[in-house]
């Protein structure tokens, strides 16, 4: 007996920042699909949202000539989202944004993506494309997370 | 494709009998709302205007250029001695604000009416 294929869907934005909303409606429609609680699904935009303004912004540099691809699989407990872009990939890793540093002018207020990204779902990694663009990040959501 | 960031200021009184100046958002809250937040807080006369809500009942989006903007605004209240709290953000904004430290300088509260008493 063959095993199930995956469902697989993709959806490619335009490198506007706004258009990270198309990507949203579309993890959100998938993640309900699955069976996902709402407030899951609302950590899951949240995350996917930032995960496509990095690549508009930070990847793809607003370039409209370049397009952002998001690709999710679904598994039978689980949602796989990539976020791809034609940049080198992320620098640093997401660290806990410090308000008192940010309310004293010591640290940048903006940067929390990369940290509401990784603190939203169950997994997230950066992964630089070895061909110096194509990088990608991969975030999983889990549908039995804090399941009552 | 980002809605409009929609801003108006009410007057109002606390049940205290205290001045209160709301903030009222209406759409997104992102990297293009600079003006609606920013600029509508700073068009406050910072002598008077010293208790501040932030109403976020009819925001639906929030990115973290958004939060950004929110943090400036509650650096620029800092510095005038102008204390701030925030009513009306969803459960997942609530949850949002409260992991970016945001609640160690601004209060949420559910809604206008619990706010207005905490002041």
């Amino acid at each position: 007996m063959s095993a199930p294929r995956p469902t697989t869907v993709e959806v490619r934005l335009p490198s506007r920042l706004g258009y990270e909303k198309v990507a949203m409606s579309t993890a959100s429609a998938v993640a309900k699909l699955m069976g996902f609680r709402e407030d899951r699904v609302e950590d899951l935009k949240t995350a996917v949202a930032e995960a496509c303004i990095n690549a508009i912004e930070h990847g793809n540099r607003l370039n409209e000539k370049l397009s952002v691809g998001v690709v999710l699989s679904v598994d039978v407990d689980s949602l796989e989202v990539k976020v791809i872009d034609d940049g080198k990939g992320m620098k640093g890793r997401p660290t806990k944004p410090d308000i008192d540093r940010k309310m004293h002018g010591e640290e940048d207020p903006r940067g929390m993506g990369m940290f509401l990204i990784q603190a939203l779902v169950d997994e997230a990694e950066w992964v630089a494309g070895s061909d110096g663009k194509s990088s990608y990040v991969r975030l999983v959501i889990r549908l039995d997370k804090d399941a009552a | 494709m980002q809605s409009e960031t929609k801003s108006r200021i009410d007057q109002l009184t606390s049940p205290a009998g205290r001045p209160v100046a709301v903030l009222r958002f209406e759409g997104d809250i992102a990297s293009t709302s600079k003006e609606a937040v920013l600029g509508t807080f700073q068009s406050l006369p910072k002598g008077t205007a010293k208790l501040v809500l932030l109403d976020f009942t009819k925001v639906d989006y929030i990115n973290s250029s958004g939060i950004a903007l929110v943090i400036q605004l509650l650096i620029e209240a800092a510095n005038s001695g102008q204390k701030v709290a925030a009513f009306g953000l969803s459960a997942h904004f609530t949850k949002v604000f409260t992991m970016v430290g945001i609640t160690k300088y601004a209060s949420l509260f559910p809604g206008q009416a619990a706010a207005l008493a905490a002041l």
